[in-house]
């Protein structure tokens, strides 16, 4: 049913992992293609993880240059200038990984992917987006519903310690297994755009705060041309004033969204190494998942803060 | 999260890594990434292959290599300023006293073994360092921290201990396919293969008179000339067929059981293969024992398949003789190893002709060996997640954040919507022989039980003392160490074979011995209580030891409560019958019902143990609330 059996070296390998989530789904997995774009800490984990676990093809879009800061939590840049300068960070996350796993096809792509055509999406199963903007990542998703076939379409993104990880699977059917028997379920997820636009009233009280300071500093970077993460403290004041205006404009009051929090978001230049390893190992587990069928999916924000130490999921829709 | 403060905490920081496998390698790399910069790792294994799918510090040409150095080597890569210290050796070992404890700020667990846990436990709290412990297993996982006297230590709470089974239930009535692995492991393979000086049950209670043990012996005795294939079927013939028979001539063990059926191999493989093909030679040879196989020669690719009798047969037969072929030197030396491919194949046949006897579902050779080699399953990205909270709960000891520690459970289904549900650490438990040094109760037959029956299944299983001192008031029993004079060592060698109301200083009815291990400076009073009886199903090893702490086995749970349940606990809390004293601190969750999920099992042997992650969430979790 899902084609040739693994070889004896994969099973000799995987065998731990196989273990976990069974021959059929590695077989699932080494037919799988991951695209991969804005790699900074927390997408190099996810990298890491995903290259281990066995997947078809990993391709790297990524072509900011090398630069100190680069690798501040990546651990798949090495500090050695001579190795780095003048190479873009896909060129030399791409190195590191094809050593972490020879089976797994590693490669580049150059280019921005805004503007990339639909029929680009087409040849991956699974798209990730890190480092990225909010207007890239919506065009990208609508180009990715466009395709008939389904392509499962993430975006992660981590600041100082807290990190943020949408899911869009469209419609997604799946197996579970409930007391005794397999039971068929069917799940439909919200476009990006749509996700992120929700009225905040109707939203549960007890929402992640993340959520809604994550859109405030998305609206901030956008109406002010910033590239995603340029943000300072300095920028606070300012932040601080766009969020009462949103609080205002969706009739909610301002204390939804704690000060405290938009401050720690906008002086998280750097991504926290633990809360790296945290999100995108979270994020690995649920594409592993998504590709071999098996198992209830993430829907459709996942929220960590180190300050509570809790991930938690919100499941925001109109 | 990076203040001034916090990095230069981070920066002063001395750390101490046990483990350098699956939570190891991505704890070191994180520790780096953070800002850490003297970090020392200890681990005494070398690299395998099957380590690879997650431990990613390491390659293929890495395998044989020392973890905790090749670790340090990966990491200095991308950190080359930073000093990383390797030992490659035992944590137990004597170099790792408390003085070489006291050094470090902090202690971060990454091991797989309760017994390395608890010893490492007992030297933190001697050394007054605080610990982060650690475990994963498939996608679940746990952090937890321990303060001396903030905190529960890590012995608290009882672990399960590894999962033992009566006797009789190996030998003569087995129901679960984990018990027939167990006879086909610890008593055929170790009859035909292991020392052949060592006790075996695999004879017994046989009933039938006429058998006499003389007799059992000559039929494992194999004589110079005889031909392999017979010997082969000899064996077959016995342990799967007369054995049978002798023990169906009990009419009493049947009453209310299944019978087996008696197998023998002329029904089942009514030509001698030799006959067919020639010879053994056709077995494929590898370079290096551990990759003879016999799969290959019977057409069997794929270790995920089910063989029927028929092939269990084939793989029987073929892997003894393939022993007694290529291996004979080792013969009489073996221990079962779940890397020797052949010793896997044999044991997978023998178990599952067995199984079929007794009405038990076959399984294939990947399950089996999972099974015999106790084989933890584990992926990358659970450990990741765990390294990633153990640095946090590092981060916050280093800063003295007393109110922030947590305990974190990783889950695979969402409980509350969360994935990664921290609670409050408990407080000490005032109960816990280990920290709170509150006395035992022994309930033992002192004029039978032996001094050694105590040791091996008391001082050294139960309370995971390395170096045992026993002590009956001013009399000195029994120690180990490397001072000890020839007369001393005589005298207590003579000790242990004792009965211990025998001993120079007898050991009877309300005695009170102290125990100890001056390397983990744990000391234990154990109230000696006789018994004369003992359940022989229930109490197998003739002796009981309580008194520590009541609760159930919370963590780790695992598997063996299939029948006896106590809900495994994830938040650990209110079920009302636990003990008082396990007052929580403020709550962030208040657990109000404990539904049981009935959880996703791939399998359904429910029974296995998976002793060496006591840490880990139990599989049949609570849906809190």
């Amino acid at each position: 049913m899902d084609g040739e059996e693994l070889t004896e070296q994969e099973t000799a390998l995987y065998d731990r992992q196989i273990r976990v989530w069974g021959a059929g789904a590695q077989r699932r997995l080494s037919k799988c293609h991951v695209l991969v774009s804005g790699i900074k800490g927390t997408v190099a984990e996810f990298c890491k993880n995903i290259v281990l676990a066995g997947v078809g093809s990993v391709t790297l879009l990524d072509d900011r240059l090398v630069t100190e800061e680069a690798f501040n939590a990546n651990f798949l840049i090495l500090p050695d200038e001579n190795a780095y300068a003048g190479k873009t960070v896909a060129e030399i996350c791409c190195d590191s990984l094809k050593e972490f796993n020879p089976m797994v096809h590693v490669s580049i792509e150059k280019g921005d992917l805004s503007t990339l055509g639909v029929d680009f999406f087409e040849k991956f199963d699974v798209v990730v987006i890190g480092y990225s903007s909010r207007a890239t990542k919506k065009a990208v998703n609508e180009k990715c519903r466009k395709l008939t076939k389904r392509v499962a379409f993430y975006t992660v993104d981590c600041r100082g310690s807290c990190g943020e990880i949408f899911v869009d699977l469209q419609n997604y059917k799946y197996t579970k297994k409930k007391l005794d028997e397999t039971v068929e379920c069917e799940l439909t997820f919200p476009s990006f755009e749509e996700a992120v636009s929700v009225p905040w009233k109707p939203i549960p009280r007890r929402t992640a705060k993340l959520y809604f300071a994550k859109r405030v500093i998305e609206l901030f970077e956008e109406t002010e041309g910033r590239k995603p993460g340029e943000c300072s403290l300095s920028d606070l004041p300012r932040v601080l004033k766009l969020k009462n205006e949103l609080c205002e404009g969706n009739s909610v009051s301002e204390n939804l969204i704690p000060d405290s929090l938009l401050e720690r978001l906008v002086s998280g230049k750097t991504e926290f190494p633990p809360a790296c390893a945290i999100i995108g190992g979270i994020l690995g587990q649920e594409v592993i998942k998504v590709i071999s069928g098996k198992g209830e999916p993430l829907k459709n924000f996942f929220y960590f803060d180190a300050e509570d130490g809790k991930g938690v999921i919100e499941d925001i829709s109109h | 999260m990076a203040s001034q403060q916090q990095q230069s905490a981070i920066k002063g920081a001395k750390v101490l890594m046990v483990g350098a496998g699956g939570i190891g390698c991505e704890l070191l790399k994180t520790l780096a990434l953070s800002g850490f910069e003297d970090i020392h790792i200890i681990d005494m294994d070398t690299i395998e292959v099957s380590n690879l799918n997650r431990q990613f510090l390491f390659r293929r040409s890495h395998v044989g290599q020392s973890k905790a150095k090749v670790a340090r080597d990966a990491v200095l890569r991308f950190r080359p300023h930073i000093n990383i210290s390797s030992y490659h050796a035992n944590v137990k070992n004597p170099e790792f006293d408390v003085d070489f404890f006291k050094q470090f700020d902090v202690v971060l667990n990454g091991l797989d073994n309760l017994d390395a846990r608890r010893h490492v436990n007992r030297l933190c709290l001697a050394a007054d360092v605080p610990l982060v412990e650690s475990g994963t297993t498939g996608f679940l996982g746990q952090v937890t921290v321990h303060i001396k006297g903030k905190t529960e230590c890590y012995e608290c709470q009882t672990k399960p201990a590894p999962k033992t089974y009566p006797v009789c239930t190996i030998t003569s009535t087995p129901t679960k396919f984990v018990h027939c692995i167990v006879w086909a492991k610890d008593l055929l393979f170790a009859k035909l293969f292991g020392d052949k000086n060592q006790d075996n049950d695999l004879n017994v209670r046989s009933n039938n008179s006429a058998s006499s043990s003389k007799e059992t012996e000559d039929v494992f005795e194999r004589s110079e000339d005889e031909d392999i294939e017979q010997y082969g079927r000899k064996i077959y013939d016995h342990v799967f067929g007369s054995n049978i028979e002798a023990a169906l001539s009990n009419e009493e063990t049947w009453k209310n059981r299944k019978r087996p059926r008696p197998i023998y191999s002329k029904d089942i493989l009514p030509e001698s293969r030799s006959q067919q093909n020639g010879s053994t030679q056709n077995c494929s040879v590898t370079d290096g024992d551990s990759t003879i196989s016999v799969m290959p020669s019977l057409g069997l690719k794929n270790p995920q398949e089910l063989w029927g009798l028929t092939q269990n047969s084939l793989v029987f037969i073929e892997a003894l003789k393939l022993f007694f072929a290529k291996r004979k030197k080792e013969i009489g030396h073996l221990t079962f190893d779940k890397d020797d491919q052949l010793a896997v194949e044999f044991v997978t046949a023998a178990a599952n002709i067995r199984a079929e006897s007794f009405e038990i579902p076959l399984h294939s050779l990947f399950e089996a060996k999972g099974i015999a080699g106790n084989i933890v399953h584990a992926v990358a990205t659970t450990n990741a997640i765990i390294a990633g909270l153990i640095v946090i709960e590092a981060i916050k000891v280093l800063k003295k954040d007393d109110d922030k520690y947590r305990m974190t459970y990783c889950l695979e289904h969402p409980s509350r919507k969360m994935l990664l549900m921290p609670i409050e650490p408990y407080e000490p438990n005032p109960a816990c022989y280990v920290c709170s040094k509150t006395p035992l109760v022994l309930e033992i037959n002192t004029r039978k039980s032996k001094l050694r029956d105590l040791v091996d299944r008391i001082v050294t299983a139960k309370l995971g003392m390395n170096l045992p001192l026993i002590m009956h008031g001013a009399s000195l029993l029994y120690e180990v160490g490397d001072d000890l004079d020839d007369i001393m060592v005589a005298n207590y060698n003579a000790n242990l074979e004792k009965p211990l109301s025998e001993l120079p200083s007898p050991i009877v009815n309300g005695s009170i011995l102290t125990v100890e291990d001056l390397q983990q400076e744990l000391s234990c009073k154990i109230n000696v209580k006789h018994r004369e009886e003992f359940d022989d199903e229930k109490e197998p090893e003739g002796m009981v030891l309580s008194g520590w702490t009541q609760v159930p086995a919370t963590n780790g749970e695992s598997a063996s409560t299939s029948n006896n349940e106590k809900p495994a606990d994830v938040t650990e809390s209110s079920s009302g019958s636990e003990t008082a004293s396990k007052k929580r601190r403020l709550s962030e969750i208040e657990p109000s019902n404990h539904k049981k999920e009935t959880e996703n099992v791939e399998s359904d042997d429910d029974d296995i143990m998976e002793v060496e992650n006591p840490m880990i969430v139990s599989k049949k979790k609570i849906r809190v609330e």
